[in-house]
């Protein structure tokens, strides 16, 4: 008996805690068109989280374009099909790479401060004294948040993803000796806009929602003592990768399952 | 850092990204081509197999790219495969022109290639490519080739 009621209990606290998710999620989608009329503190947020993570994201772009142009060639040159290395990693970096790989760098890079400010604000009542003034922190300091993340992680994926390419670019014709006119006309005919480019975009753009909701939840709802902030900044980087690695699968399935 | 040169780094952000997104669309992918951009008419090709033609096949004429396949569906009332392509503009064919489906290379892509006729009216809009020859299934082919050796074996043990 008792061990139903542990599990009975378990239960009923996971479903807690996911209606907490949800109408938190809600009530911050609700202030959003607050937070969009002062866009002045959205612009001060993209430059907080979205430029900051400029060079990181750009660094691991570069890297990640030169290992796959690198790794790829050897197996490619097995099916005499080296030409088509571009194809391959255009292909891999639009729809999965970048936009996955700059979700897991921005859920570390951004989320991790966002989490670890809201945290601190909250620990030094400076939340509470919002709403003393009848102000509504959700809207004052939340909303621009979550709007700068979702407007600069797609920027960002963009960004991973182009230079991630040229970083391919660099070794194939660079260092292999690819022709630089296959590279390029070969990419060309295989990717499409809107089926991959396009997709990609909407991709980064759910996990800009997913990791900006999960680091300000996260920080909304911390603990307020030092080692309740440090937990939840744990709890971001573990929460938002893993919610983006699962929606990625369901969106790839959704996008991509029709040849 | 005071305001206004916040606003201009996030300004230089959303500039790069912008940048970025358009090097995708037009450098590594085919928003150049004339897929999207660039005046096209519409001709219809019959076939009696399509063989493994997809939709967004490319269509070329003496090798060179004109146009691209919209959709391929089947017309219930003859059982053709009808190919619906979308050619530039700027190319015409004349009206007895045949079309083709070929393979790149041995085992690549298939696509539509335009052989042009002696007419000397052009195909227009809404024109249907009649004067067709269908895909090469290579099973039909190997077939005919087992059966033709079968025969010829059969004849000689005969002699």
């Amino acid at each position: 008996m008792n061990a139903l009621q542990l599990l009975g209990r378990r239960a009923l606290d996971v479903f807690a805690a996911w209606g907490h998710g949800a109408v938190f999620f809600i009530e911050l989608l609700r202030a959003v068109p607050a937070g969009l009329a002062r866009f002045g503190l959205v612009v001060t947020q993209i430059h907080a989280i979205g430029n900051r993570s400029l060079v990181i994201i750009l660094a691991s772009g570069l890297a990640v374009g030169f290992v796959l142009a690198l790794q790829l060639y050897n197996t490619l040159t097995n099916f005499g099909a080296a030409e088509s290395l571009g194809l391959v990693v255009n292909l891999s970096l639009v729809r999965e790479l970048g936009p996955v790989v700059t979700a897991l760098l921005f859920a570390g890079r951004a989320g991790t401060s966002l989490t670890a400010e809201i945290g601190l604000m909250k620990a030094g009542e400076q939340i509470a004294a919002m709403e003393l003034m009848a102000i509504d922190p959700r809207k004052r300091v939340l909303a621009p948040r979550f709007i700068a993340g979702v407007i600069a992680m797609p920027l960002l994926a963009a960004l991973f993803s182009a230079i991630g390419i040229l970083g391919a670019w660099v070794v194939a014709v660079g260092l292999i000796g690819i022709d630089a006119g296959n590279f390029w006309s070969i990419q060309q005919n295989g990717v499409d806009v809107w089926r991959d480019v396009g997709n990609g975009v909407v991709k980064s753009a759910v996990f800009g929602v997913i990791c900006t909701a999960v680091a300000l939840y996260q920080g909304y709802e911390t603990e307020a003592t030092p080692e309740g902030v440090a937990y939840a900044t744990t709890r971001t980087v573990v929460t938002a990768s893993l919610g983006v690695l699962a929606m990625d699968f369901i969106l790839t399935a959704l996008m991509f399952s029709t040849p | 850092m005071n305001k206004r040169s916040t606003e201009i780094f996030v300004g230089l952000f959303v500039v790069l990204g912008a940048l970025g997104l358009l090097f995708l669309a037009l450098k590594a992918a085919n928003l150049a081509s004339f897929s999207n951009g660039g005046e096209t008419y519409v001709v219809q090709a019959r076939f009696d197999n399509i063989g493994g033609l997809k939709a967004r096949a490319p269509v070329r004429s003496a090798g060179v790219n004109v146009g691209r396949v919209t959709s391929v569906v089947l017309d219930t009332q003859t059982y053709q495969g009808v190919a619906t392509l979308e050619i530039k503009q700027s190319v015409v064919f004349p009206k007895d022109s045949s079309a083709k489906i070929l393979t790149a290379g041995l085992l690549g892509d298939q696509y539509i290639g335009i052989e042009p006729g002696g007419d000397t009216k052009n195909l227009a809009a809404g024109d249907v490519i009649t004067q067709t020859q269908s895909a090469v299934v290579l099973e039909n082919l190997i077939g005919q080739f087992l059966f033709d050796k079968a025969a010829d074996g059969g004849e000689k043990k005969e002699q």
